[in-house]
């Protein structure tokens, strides 16, 4: 709690340096609030592929397939065939591909015994190389308007993106904080073999959680596409390094067992304001980077520090209680 | 207990092959064919002359396998200006994903000891030593694009003209400007990669040419030549720039999502102008319903033009129109100004 309420302080520390360095802009409403959808679009694809993400790495995972299966998902809902069957054939298309090979992903890494860092790594390679065969090496354009109109439409002033992400980061705060689903994905990340001795099959779990996270690409690429009007086998290009840098930011520990759906959140809303900062004032691409970087840095050893006094903190009440 | 649990599990496996074989299914059901562009070269027909049949040629090619139009359409392009000469052997080499990959492959093609190798190295610095080789074996090399540093390293370089796009680009703004009656336009540019030296290239153009006008860039930003990026960066920079006269953006691969953000910011009070020339900006100029104006041209039609080059180069010819006996060593193209008013003789060199 008191951890996401310092990741809002930054946003709004970020957000008030916007408005030091570039007074003429801020002075205009209507640009304010435009801006401010602006970075929420920009968050919302990567948002929800983050909100997945934190999933598998709460579960004691990793997924650096995620950007490769949100272009394979894109481009296929794309192919001329699919776009034939109109809104309802792209969008099942898109899931359906994200989801089986989430599950590829979670068989090999369960029951095949790939350890995640390698299995998912070797899914970054040949998603993507299916995914330019299937394309042609071309950027198809997507011709359906109900797709293309996500990103473009908006409702009360905000695109219908915006509503996306919403929604699937509520689902999975209700997943992750109220159901069994959820307890079972800290358990099993905290403890595996603690989690197995209650009763929890582990391997069924770690699976379906690599599913989920390739559920959460499938409607990425839907977005993104919405985004792009198009689809290119080589977008999303760093996307799972962008989720895995939001998700410890928010606070989620890259060795399991603990994290939070709003920490991710606030943690892609962070970087978004750092890319609008240094796009409003001019800044080179380079420099906005080297800053990711640091914050990234920085917010590890602020984490280790903090778990370090807490324990130091318990160790002294149980040393002073013992005497 | 366990015996259910594991049999609800495999049955869970089951489904799961069942949804990736169907997955499977589908891919053989919906991939797109890349239609061959016989516009883009030169029909060998039953001209007289260079195009005549003669001694045969084997033509070692290899160009980068990157996920872009452009790439793609170069190695269209070089097959089928082949398949259009009766006295050609092609041979082409998939180059791998980066600059040791290719020279693992160029070895193997050396091996085979065609002709002429017509090559688009990943980077020109990086094969250098290649080329070096190649022709060392006495094996003409026509370096394509993506210049060697060394003129040892090659027999004929074939490339677009990047400096030239920039001032292109910028020529076409500064004329607009000046209709418009506009003294200091607000002026953006969606660059393409930053590492890269052609993107550079195209950017120094691009700001020496609107210096000269007394004008200048007032906000850049550089995208990844892919069309999300493009999307991201665009949304970003028409932030930035609340008002805008001119928009130059590198590359019309990417541009697809400078458009998108465009269109989702519900903007049109400037000019754009597109780079390299795709079939899609073309049509899009022509159609003149959005702020794309022009588009100025990089044609991955080099390629076809140089496995001509190497077919000359192999049959020890020279370019007939021209004096000299054998091909020359340079070839710039230009870069030219699709508008709407040129677009229809342009539109078969789209990719």
């Amino acid at each position: 709690m008191a951890r996401n309420l310092v990741l809002v302080g930054v946003l709004v520390a970020l957000i008030v340096i916007g408005a030091i360095t570039q007074p003429q802009l801020y002075s205009d409403s209507t640009w304010v609030w435009n801006n401010m959808v602006s970075i929420l679009q920009l968050a919302s694809v990567v948002g929800v592929v983050t909100v997945g993400m934190t999933f598998v790495i709460i579960g004691g995972g990793i997924d650096l397939s995620v950007g490769a299966i949100v272009a394979l998902a894109g481009v296929w809902c794309t192919t001329l065939a699919t776009q034939s069957y109109g809104t309802v054939g792209m969008i099942f298309t898109a899931i359906v591909v994200g989801v089986s090979v989430g599950l590829i992903n979670g068989v090999l890494i369960s029951y095949g015994r790939l350890v995640p860092f390698i299995a998912t790594l070797a899914m970054l390679v040949s998603a993507r190389g299916l995914a330019a065969a299937i394309s042609g090496k071309q950027t198809q354009i997507s011709a359906n308007t109900v797709i293309n109109s996500l990103a473009s439409d908006r409702v009360l002033g905000v695109p219908l993106l915006v509503y996306i992400l919403a929604v699937v980061a509520v689902a999975g705060w209700v997943l992750l904080n109220r159901t069994t689903f959820g307890r079972r994905t800290v358990a099993v990340g905290g403890n595996p073999e603690a989690a197995r001795l209650a009763g929890i099959d582990v391997k069924r779990h770690t699976m379906l959680l690599y599913a989920l996270s390739g559920l959460c690409c499938g409607i990425a690429a839907i977005m993104l596409t919405s985004q792009a009007t198009s689809a290119q086998a080589a977008m999303g290009n760093l996307y799972e390094l962008d989720a895995i840098a939001a998700a410890i930011i928010g606070g989620t520990l890259l060795s399991g067992g603990r994290g939070t759906i709003v920490g991710s959140i606030l943690g892609v809303l962070i970087f978004a304001t750092i890319t609008n900062l240094f796009a409003i004032n001019g800044l080179s691409t380079e420099a906005q980077n080297m800053v990711k970087g640091g914050i990234i840095v920085a917010a590890v050893l602020v984490q280790q520090f903090r778990f370090k006094s807490v324990t130091q903190f318990f160790d002294r009440q149980r040393a002073t209680t013992a005497s | 207990m366990e015996k259910i649990n594991s049999d609800l599990s495999r049955r869970r496996l089951l489904f799961g092959g069942a949804a990736v074989g169907a997955g499977a299914l589908l891919t053989a059901c919906t991939s797109n064919e890349a239609a061959p562009t016989p516009a883009q070269t030169k029909d060998s027909g039953n001209a007289e002359g260079n195009a005549a049949p003669g001694q045969k040629v084997v033509i070692g090619f290899s160009a980068p396998a990157a996920d872009h139009g452009w790439i793609a359409a170069i190695t269209n392009n070089a097959k089928a200006q082949a398949q259009a000469y009766s006295d050609v052997e092609f041979k082409s080499v998939e180059a791998g994903a980066d600059a040791a990959a290719q020279r693992a492959a160029l070895s193997t093609l050396i091996g085979q000891k065609p002709t002429v190798i017509v090559l688009l190295p990943h980077d020109g610095k990086e094969l250098n030593s290649f080329g070096l080789e190649a022709m060392g074996a006495g094996i003409p090399v026509v370096n394509l694009d993506r210049a060697f540093p060394d003129a040892r390293a090659y027999r004929t370089l074939i490339k677009g003209d990047n400096y030239g796009m920039g001032v292109a680009a910028a020529d076409y703004i500064i004329t607009q400007m000046k209709v418009k009656g506009i003294t200091a336009p607000i002026i953006g540019e969606i660059a393409g990669m930053d590492e890269l030296e052609l993107t550079q290239e195209r950017s120094k153009g691009f700001t020496d040419t609107l210096t000269a006008a007394g004008f200048k860039v007032a906000n850049r930003r550089a995208a990844r030549f892919t069309v999300d990026s493009g999307q991201q960066e665009a949304a970003q920079l028409l932030q930035a720039l609340p008002k805008m006269d001119a928009l130059w953006n590198h590359d019309d691969d990417q541009g697809v999502g400078v458009l998108a953000a465009i269109n989702q910011a519900g903007r049109s009070e400037f000019i754009m102008v597109g780079g390299a020339g795709s079939k899609q900006a073309i049509e899009t100029i022509q159609a003149d319903n959005t702020v794309l104006k022009a588009t100025v041209t990089y044609s991955p039609s080099m390629a076809s033009s140089a496995i001509s080059l190497a077919r000359l180069i192999g049959q020890n010819k020279g370019m007939s129109d021209l004096v000299e006996l054998q091909v020359p060593k340079n070839i710039v193209l230009a870069s030219e100004t699709i508008t709407k008013g040129n677009a229809s003789s342009y539109i078969k060199l789209g990719f």
